[in-house]
């Protein structure tokens, strides 16, 4: 499988980069002080394909830390509000569109 | 039920302890995820949206209650109190870490389960008929030769590093209730003219990007052979398989690109050259293994107890006796399916109590045994006739007594996209939204059997070419967008479906199955003319100009 790192990176808008955290599979994003957080509002912004690249070798580098890193669209909001990007990276960030069998 | 034997519960444990020292060795940094990826495959740990899922294998569908209760407290001491049942008589739970997965597998093999090639590019857990056993009319139980083979594929060297996953599935019934056309070998049990056992063996069968039905490669192999054949198989697809391209891996591509005659030819001059050797299955091998099987001691018992003919004055209870209520093959009994399908709910998942529930349920009336069905349902195989009304009000209570099993509402579906990281879109909403347009009994019944498989990408885990409608969803433009297909069917005149048009919105699916239901009910000639058989005689021109003349 190719490396996250090797694959051509295209970016159309405003992106971060999201993983899961190793010891237990939570969602996590990168923050601008190269640490990771479960809240989608710390995550850094990169608006070029340069930065997305660095942003995005950072986290890889933190193998032990995250798992399957990777760039993903954002949508800056009011107030600079940072909304997901698409439905999936939605139900990663806001939970599942269902009711789960057992309520949480 | 199958006793493991002390070989057996050293194994599980040895892996356990295994994937203990991998996962402290991963979570320390020694092991990256590049190095410990296959590892965490190999014991059924994937990585998808919010978390770890761990899948368990449920070998030949067939639980004990001990078993039943084991998964429940995995889904409540682990996860999140519940567990999704599979296509593949597997289950899995879907908020697992990674930290106590060690933990959870050595609870589980407490009991005599594992999580050992449920994924990863070997041979998966072998699936089976979910009535096997007890069925009538079947030629003998298969879970015997299910067993033999589980044990032959287990962690085999040769067979653990393939160019792609591996399934097998076997049944020994005529209608075929275990899929063995869309599994990567098919075994049809049969008897030959001298009454010997032996396998009519297909392969190549397979859904996802690119489907087929499975072929007949050689109508008998005698049971002694089994094993040598299917490792014939198994090494000319070891050899020939392509491991450059992950969507060409599959046997399926081998198949078809070499023709089934070419690859017959292959294997049998691999079997050839085998030759008697130490895979022939001598009968004490075969028998030891059978002798491990325990089966209920069975009463004497009416066909029509006092109890069965009270309880038919109750319309609920007749309804539901007449839909989730089977032929067993000793008087007196019946098999009961527990429907994992209530309206609004996703197909498939049942709660922590609820297995509890069913595990109490199992040794009171069904001799403590449950079986997994990859309809994504549940049974309970030795239920005395008797028993049926005071199970009924049971099952009620824990509402795993919807009386639509396959009727519409019976729907197989995947995770989708509110779980799974390779779906493009949700499975499990349009599912609900289903359920609920035809929530109404009389409405199902009226449209009497018709199986609806709904898959969120390509992968067909919701096996959609095979439903008699398949509900397949692509991504356009970042919008969820639905193919519809039908005619499609998974049984033993298994056969894909036919695409009927343009994709639609995932606001308009559920408008858009009413429309072909509704036309159906109109086109069928008779009330007993199968929805799919309507498809049969018709073809989809009919169904195509009801959905899109005004779409």
């Amino acid at each position: 499988m190719t490396s996250p790192l090797q694959q051509k990176i295209k970016i159309t808008g405003p992106s971060m980069v999201t993983a899961n955290r190793t010891w237990d599979g939570v969602v996590i994003y990168r923050t601008a002080a190269k640490d990771w957080s479960t809240e989608l509002s710390n995550a850094a912004i990169v608006r070029t394909a340069d930065e997305a690249r660095a942003l995005l070798a950072e986290s890889v580098a933190d193998d032990v830390g995250a798992i399957g890193a990777y760039i993903a669209p954002v949508e800056l909001k009011d107030a600079g509000k940072i909304a997901p990007g698409n439905l999936r990276e939605q139900i990663r960030s806001e939970g599942l569109t269902i009711e789960l069998p057992v309520p949480a | 039920m199958y006793a493991y034997d002390e070989l057996d519960r050293t194994l599980i444990n040895e892996r356990v302890s295994e994937f203990r020292d991998q996962v402290k060795r991963r979570l320390s940094g020694e092991l990256t995820e590049d190095e410990f990826k296959m590892l965490r495959l190999q014991n059924g740990v994937y990585l998808q949206l919010h978390a770890y899922m761990f899948r368990v294998a449920i070998p030949y569908g067939t639980l004990s209650s001990k078993q039943l209760r084991a998964l429940a407290h995995v889904a409540r001491r682990y996860d999140r109190g519940y567990g999704h049942f599979t296509t593949r008589q597997n289950i899995q739970y879907n908020w697992i870490k990674l930290a106590e997965l060690p933990d959870a597998l050595a609870d589980l093999a407490e009991v005599g389960i594992h999580a050992m090639q449920t994924s990863g590019n070997n041979t998966r857990n072998v699936t089976s008929d979910q009535w096997a056993g007890v069925a009538p009319g079947e030629i003998e139980d298969p879970r015997i030769w299910s067993e033999l083979l589980r044990q032959y594929t287990t962690l085999h060297p040769e067979f653990s590093f393939l160019p792609r996953k591996f399934k097998f599935a076997i049944t020994a019934s005529e209608h075929d209730r275990a899929a063995i056309k869309i599994h990567d070998i098919g075994l049809r049990l049969i008897k030959n003219a001298d009454g010997e056992t032996g396998f009519e063996v297909l392969v190549g069968g397979g859904l996802g990007r690119t489907p087929f039905i499975g072929k007949t490669i050689k109508p008998f192999v005698h049971g002694r052979d089994l094993l040598s054949y299917v490792e014939a198989i198994l090494r000319v697809y070891n050899q020939y398989g392509r491991r450059d391209n992950i969507y060409k891996a599959r046997i399926k591509i081998l198949v078809h690109e070499l023709g089934i005659e070419k690859f017959a030819r292959e294997v049998e001059e691999e079997w050839k050259q085998m030759g008697d050797g130490a895979l022939t299955l001598d009968h004490a091998a075969i028998e030891e293994v059978r002798s491990r099987f325990s089966y209920p001691a069975y009463e004497k018992l009416p066909h029509m107890p006092d109890e069965l003919k009270q309880a038919a004055h109750d319309p609920l209870f007749e309804r539901w006796r007449k839909n989730s209520v089977f032929p067993h093959k000793v008087q007196g009994y019946s098999i009961v399916t527990l429907s994992l399908k209530p309206v609004g709910g996703p197909p498939g998942d049942a709660t922590a109590d609820q297995m509890d529930a069913i595990a109490d349920l199992a040794d009171k009336y069904s001799f403590g045994e449950i079986r997994v069905g990859h309809e994504q349902n549940l049974a309970l195989p030795h239920v005395a006739k008797r028993d049926l009304p005071v199970l009924w009000k049971a099952l009620d209570r824990i509402g795993v007594a919807t009386p639509n099993v396959n009727l519409v509402t019976d729907i197989i579906a995947c995770p989708g996209l509110d779980y799974c990281s390779l779906a493009n879109t949700r499975s499990i909403p349009i599912a609900q939204e289903l359920t609920r347009r035809f929530a109404d009994h009389d409405t199902a019944n009226l449209i009497g059997r018709l199986h609806i498989n709904i898959s969120g990408c390509i992968n067909a885990c919701g096996h959609h070419h095979v439903g008699h409608i398949g509900i397949l969803g692509v991504e356009k433009n970042g919008e969820e967008f639905y193919q519809i297909t039908i005619g499609g069917r998974a049984d033993e005149n298994a056969q894909m479906g036919t695409l009927i048009g343009p994709a639609v919105p995932y606001a308009e699916v559920a408008d858009v199955i009413e429309d072909i239901v509704e036309a159906y009910l109109a086109l069928r000639d008779r009330p007993e003319e199968l929805f799919v058989d309507t498809v049969k005689r018709l073809g989809v021109e009919p169904f195509r100009e009801r959905v899109y003349a005004t779409r």
